[in-house]
């Protein structure tokens, strides 16, 4: 019995490979620390390309700001808490799913990938309902844009310059549009991240595909927590 | 066999997603209140202070072995901040409305 287990030969720890290592690292610490730092760069361009539409979006509160806060009120804030509840929720089962790859916990890990996704597609649901209601009250900006006799929160005999409202309108759409067009590729690389789970790519030794989706899907929920305040909550108290 | 994740990070994990949620609901309770100009400071607050949990514990900054990676995080939000404070810096001090 203890002739077999002698016949395997004791190699030290160095001589150990992961399969998963490439030739040009010379370490796996190595090569996931030039996977995030790839990640890390593309998210630096990924802030200056949402932030230029922040930009704007300063400008032009700071010139119509009653505007923008009338045409604000108008959207449904309780669904926009609760979709930046839905995203937090997912960003936890993001690092839930690599803790589980981490301690070879296949099913946790599938359920997390499964979970992240749903309240992806529970976050777009909702942004389909938010865009219905605008869709219905003719506040897209356009040929059918209406946005008439609206009090300024702050000023409630004045009503709101529809021009500027519809300024307003621009940037909510093409702002929560972005993002949600961010949420439609996360989920991609998570369906693709799910698939190599089920196939059993990821162990602890190597999760980085894990780690870097996570990064990305984190980052996604970064813009998000500054789009709630900044879209739906203008000028709200009473 | 090995254990390179030290202790368990889930209970950072669950306080710190209990803190994001927190701050969420703190953000739609402030806004109903009148803070008059400190309004959107205190949103902005929330924000980035919900913002940093999530890039430091979740994005895993906090433990970033690798000063290169820390520094493209730095450059980024410097260059974020040339964009918005500049600009805003020039909007603000200057007569140039298209009000009027």
């Amino acid at each position: 019995m203890s002739d077999s287990q002698a016949v395997v030969p004791t190699s030290s720890h160095d001589d150990i490979h992961s399969p998963a290592l490439r030739h040009h690292f010379a370490t796996e610490e190595q090569q996931r620390d030039s996977s995030s730092l790839g990640m890390w760069i593309f998210l630096a361009t990924e802030v200056m390309f949402f932030g230029g539409l922040f930009c704007a979006y300063l400008i032009y509160r700071h010139w119509y700001f009653g505007d923008f806060g009338a045409a604000s009120k108008s959207i449904n804030a309780l669904l926009g808490g609760v979709n930046t509840a839905v995203l937090i929720c997912s960003s936890l089962t993001v690092v839930l799913a690599i803790w589980a790859a981490q301690t070879a916990r296949r099913g946790i890990m599938l359920a997390m990938l499964a979970l992240t996704m749903l309240f992806g597609l529970t976050f777009l649901g909702i942004k389909g309902v938010e865009y219905k209601d605008k869709f219905e009250e003719h506040h897209v900006p356009g040929a059918t844009f209406s946005f008439e006799k609206v009090p300024i929160p702050s000023h409630p005999d004045q009503y709101a310059n529809p021009q500027h409202a519809q300024i307003f309108f621009a940037l909510y759409f093409i702002m929560t549009g972005l993002h949600a067009l961010h949420m439609v590729v996360g989920l991609g690389i998570f369906s693709w991240l799910f698939w190599a789970a089920w196939k059993g790519r990821f162990t602890p030794d190597y999760h980085t595909p894990l780690e870097i989706g996570g990064l990305y899907w984190h980052f996604v929920d970064i813009v998000w927590i500054y789009l709630f305040p900044l879209l739906y909550l203008i000028d709200r108290h009473p | 066999m090995h254990d390179h994740s030290k202790s368990s990070p889930l209970k950072t994990y669950f306080i710190v997603w209990g803190a994001l949620l927190l701050g969420t609901f703190l953000t739609y309770e402030a806004a109903l209140i009148d803070l008059g100009p400190f309004n959107p400071v205190v949103a902005l607050a929330i924000a980035t202070t919900k913002a940093l949990l999530v890039a430091l514990f979740f994005m895993h900054l906090k433990n970033a072995s690798e000063r290169l990676l820390k520094l493209v995080v730095a450059s980024t939000l410097f260059f974020l901040m040339i964009l918005l404070f500049l600009t805003m810096t020039d909007y603000i001090s200057r007569p140039w409305t298209l009000t009027s």
